[in-house]
């Protein structure tokens, strides 16, 4: 829906481009389309501004990179300096000498306080703590319950009783410390900001428990009010420190720069579904990314390097530019993705993917990429290495064997032939990779529009996403390869 | 089809973290120099004060804290063109009030071209109140022989079963016979939440064990209806992201089950919640795709947040915010009048 910050960048890239110098009025211009692009992300207009104001005193009379356009550069200095901020001063959970460890979480209703509550819980007990969690949420109807289901689903007690939420924190915190739990989790009813009745509340099972650890869960789709809110917590209970949930919406998430901006504490954690497990410390570095709308490139090359076998990818990818790509080195390629995960969780990681080609890559089941490897081993040798001699027959056999339809291998052969003839035109025509790529992403487009599918147009984009990949990733000091322009010259094969 | 997108997307994905990671592994030199000077930690210490374009009249009040600004405002008003500076007023406080950049840049546009020819603050009205739907009834009744359902949609903490027992609340006092479906089988204890709300307002409730089918709740909640001659359904569904096709699905799935005989759905009401930001577009445009949304709810504006992101909705979706939810209380559930809420995102 809204333009990625790379892709404004693209258009505003010409005029920038070919000076030695940013002058003050291409950066003017530049760090408008960053303003919008903030703006769009929901970060406070306040914030914004006091941001941009510390960019632009780093970057007036920076000299220009030979290796970055200036509207990269603009948007690496952006990039690094959402970094600095995001993840400033971070927080390092230590645990009391003389336990329990008490944690009060606060927020406003709908947030995800309850649910982030016992996924902290879990995130303990996974660090080989004994956690012990409190439902002083008295307020919501069935609060307390929802707790008890979730703490017994992941093995933690949970404390409640029918008083108020400052006797229940009060005698749940003496409980955890005769059971000799060492951490404990306090939940607390949602409240508006400018309640100041339940604000008083809160503060007093503040100054009853006198928590080592006082987060505020808040929401990454929460708009310009996220600093109002923040703020109005600070205040109240002196933060050590936000949690954000909701990272799995599609929202960029500008609410987590909105208040790391105006309480000086960190982001400690994150929470990115549904599942208990969906919980882990928060990484500056992949919100800052997001935040601009370029896609989380370093999960990906994380997962990629963890998990995948480089020789292998590496060598069907230099294939695939020669032209002789085959299907062995495309079940190779299959195996190696299926390692690094889900295709809809990779494609949410890949810059420059539309939703549409997103939310296909998403409803992908297992089944059906056992059923593309189930085809392919159905063919024999010769077959994968040149699949234009599968004739009629050959297909009702492959089909037959790997229990499919003659219709599905259809599919696959085509897609394939046609992914393997955008290649070898990329490489001889001596394209780049992710330039060859864009062109490969609208070609397939094209093709799949003829047959009225909505697959491919997501990777119109993927060339733009390539290289606000490279600037996020230039953080993590790599040098990158690339001629001006920030186009990538691809692995000699030839 | 999907294997279409099998091969595309695998394809795409090898390529490209080949490419990445190989690169990376050259490794070199930064690029740009560190950082100078570090970044603050705390970036803003006060939270600006909302400006305001309230008429003369309005603001007797409340001159304080924002005559500068009015008197800015005002020095122009009439006056066919704007000068930046009361442009810059107009830009803050709508982006403040999360109408959103293009609505925005949209109004100060229109601004730019035509002036402020009754004055800023009423053409700003004018402009935003041109945004709002002009047919935003409320439909209670079905076809004869068929039960209404409003079925209730959105993602999680906006508050979807709480305006359920709000509505529910009203709807027996208004005197009709309701049967509430605990269509929400995922959250933990949201249909202990629900039955609350039903002992509360008197209505009837079908609930099923955690984890069911959430189309066979409603389908038995019709049921139910048709065999006590109920009027009305209202169906929770589950809180969910709505960047997902089979959470999506799934709730299309539930729609078309309360919309088989004997349901009719008459109203389906996505229930957004007034804090939260741009994102509300992009709920809004899903949920209508997947679930054919017929309105809006809009709860917690009883906070300091101004909930301006349904202006963009009206605007880009044409779906009528019908209720907003302004207090905790039972009665805190009013009908929406666009007036009123322009008003308020332009006043206070």
């Amino acid at each position: 829906m809204f333009d990625a910050l790379s892709e404004r960048f693209e258009r505003l890239g010409a005029t920038l481009r070919s000076r030695g110098r940013l002058s003050d009025a291409d950066l003017e211009s530049a760090l408008g389309e960053v303003r919008a692009a903030l703006l769009d992300a929901d970060v406070e207009l306040g914030v914004v501004r006091a941001f941009l104001d510390a960019v632009r005193v780093r970057l007036s009379g920076e000299a220009l990179s030979q290796s970055l356009s200036p509207g990269q550069q603009v948007i690496k200095a952006v990039h690094e300096q959402l970094v600095e901020v995001l993840g400033g001063s971070a927080l390092k959970v230590t645990y009391s000498s003389r336990p329990p460890t008490v944690v009060l979480l606060a927020g406003l209703q709908g947030a995800g306080k309850t649910t982030a509550a016992a996924k902290l819980a879990s995130w303990f007990k996974q660090q080989g703590r004994q956690p012990y969690l409190i439902a002083a949420d008295l307020q919501r109807p069935a609060a307390v319950e929802q707790l008890r289901v979730l703490g017994s689903s992941i093995g933690v007690d949970v404390f409640s009783e029918q008083s108020t939420p400052l006797d229940v924190a009060r005698r749940g915190v003496a409980e955890a410390t005769r059971l000799g739990r060492d951490v404990v989790i306090i939940d607390t009813a949602g409240r508006l900001s400018i309640d100041d009745a339940l604000m008083q509340e809160v503060r007093s099972i503040s100054d009853a428990t006198t928590p080592h650890y006082t987060f505020l869960v808040i929401d990454a789709v929460t708009g310009q009010d996220a600093v109002v809110t923040a703020k109005a917590f600070h205040e109240t209970l002196e933060l050590s420190g936000i949690i954000v949930t909701k990272l799995d919406y599609d929202a960029r998430g500008g609410a987590v720069l909105s208040a790391r901006g105006v309480v000086g504490r960190p982001v400690v954690f994150a929470s990115t579904g549904e599942k208990i497990a969906d919980f882990d410390l928060f990484h500056p570095e992949r919100m800052a990314s997001r935040i601009l709308g370029m896609g989380d490139v370093l999960t990906l090359i994380e997962q990629a390097e963890r998990t995948m076998d480089q020789s292998v990818v590496a060598d069907s990818a230099g294939r695939m530019l020669s032209g002789t790509f085959t299907l062995d080195d495309f079940l190779a390629q299959l195996n190696q993705v299926r390692k690094m995960g889900s295709l809809g969780g990779l494609m949410k990681l890949m810059p420059g993917v539309t939703k549409e080609m997103r939310s296909a890559a998403n409803n992908v089941d297992e089944g059906e990429l056992n059923k593309v490897e189930a085809i392919i081993r159905s063919m024999t040798a010769r077959e994968r290495t040149d699949p234009s001699i599968i004739d009629g027959s050959r297909r009702t056999r492959i089909a037959k064997g790997s229990g499919t339809t003659v219709s599905a291998v259809n599919q696959l052969l085509k897609q394939f032939g046609e992914m393997r003839k955008m290649m070898r035109q990329m490489g001889a025509g001596g394209a780049s990779l992710p330039g060859g790529m864009g062109r490969m992403a609208s070609m397939a487009a094209r093709a799949s529009a003829a047959r009225n599918e909505p697959v491919p147009d997501g990777f119109e984009a993927l060339r733009a996403g390539m290289s606000a990949g490279q600037s996020a990733r230039a953080g993590t000091g790599s040098k990158n390869k690339k001629k001006k322009g920030g186009r990538v010259t691809p692995p000699k094969q030839r | 089809m999907s294997i279409a997108i099998i091969v595309v997307a695998v394809v795409v994905l090898a390529a490209a973290t080949a490419l990445i990671v190989s690169r990376r592994r050259r490794g070199a030199r930064a690029l740009v120099s560190a950082p100078r000077a570090a970044m603050p930690t705390v970036l803003v210490d006060e939270i600006a004060q909302r400006p305001t374009l309230a008429e003369p009249a309005d603001l007797s009040t409340r001159l304080g804290s924002s005559r500068g600004v009015f008197e800015r405002v005002r020095s122009l008003a009439g006056a066919t063109s704007l000068s930046a500076e009361q442009l810059d007023v107009v830009e803050e406080v709508l982006l403040r009030s999360d109408v959103g950049v293009a609505t925005t840049a949209a109004v100060l546009n229109e601004l730019r071209e035509h002036g402020a020819p009754e004055g800023v603050a009423a053409t700003v009205r004018r402009l935003l109140l041109a945004s709002f739907v002009p047919e935003r009834g409320v439909t209670y009744d079905a076809s004869s022989g068929r039960v209404a359902v409003w079925l209730f949609v959105g993602v999680n903490g906006v508050g979807k079963t709480t305006t359920i027992g709000k509505l529910a609340q009203r709807l027996v006092d208004d005197g009709r016979s309701v049967v509430l479906a605990a269509g929400d089988t995922f959250r933990a204890a949201a249909a202990d939440q629900l039955e609350e709300w039903a002992r509360r307002s008197g209505a009837d409730i079908v609930r099923a064990a955690e984890g069911a089918d959430p189309g066979s709740v409603v389908h038995d909640a019709l049921g139910r209806a048709r065999a006590r001659n109920a009027d009305i359904v209202l169906a929770d569904t589950a809180g969910r992201r709505a960047n997902s096709t089979n959470l999506l699905d799934e709730l299309s799935k539930v729609r078309r089950v309360a919309d088989r005989d004997p349901g009719e759905v008459v109203e389906t009401f996505m229930v957004l919640d007034a804090t939260t930001g741009q994102n509300a577009l992009s709920q809004a445009r899903e949920f209508l795709a997947a679930a054919s949304v017929t309105g809006i709810v809009l709860t917690k504006l009883d906070g300091t947040a101004r909930g301006g992101i349904v202006v963009a909705i009206e605007r880009e979706l044409a779906i009528p915010v019908k209720f907003v939810g302004v207090g905790e209380g039972v009665g805190d559930l009013i009908t929406f009048d666009p007036v009123a809420f322009v008003d308020s995102l332009l006043d206070a």
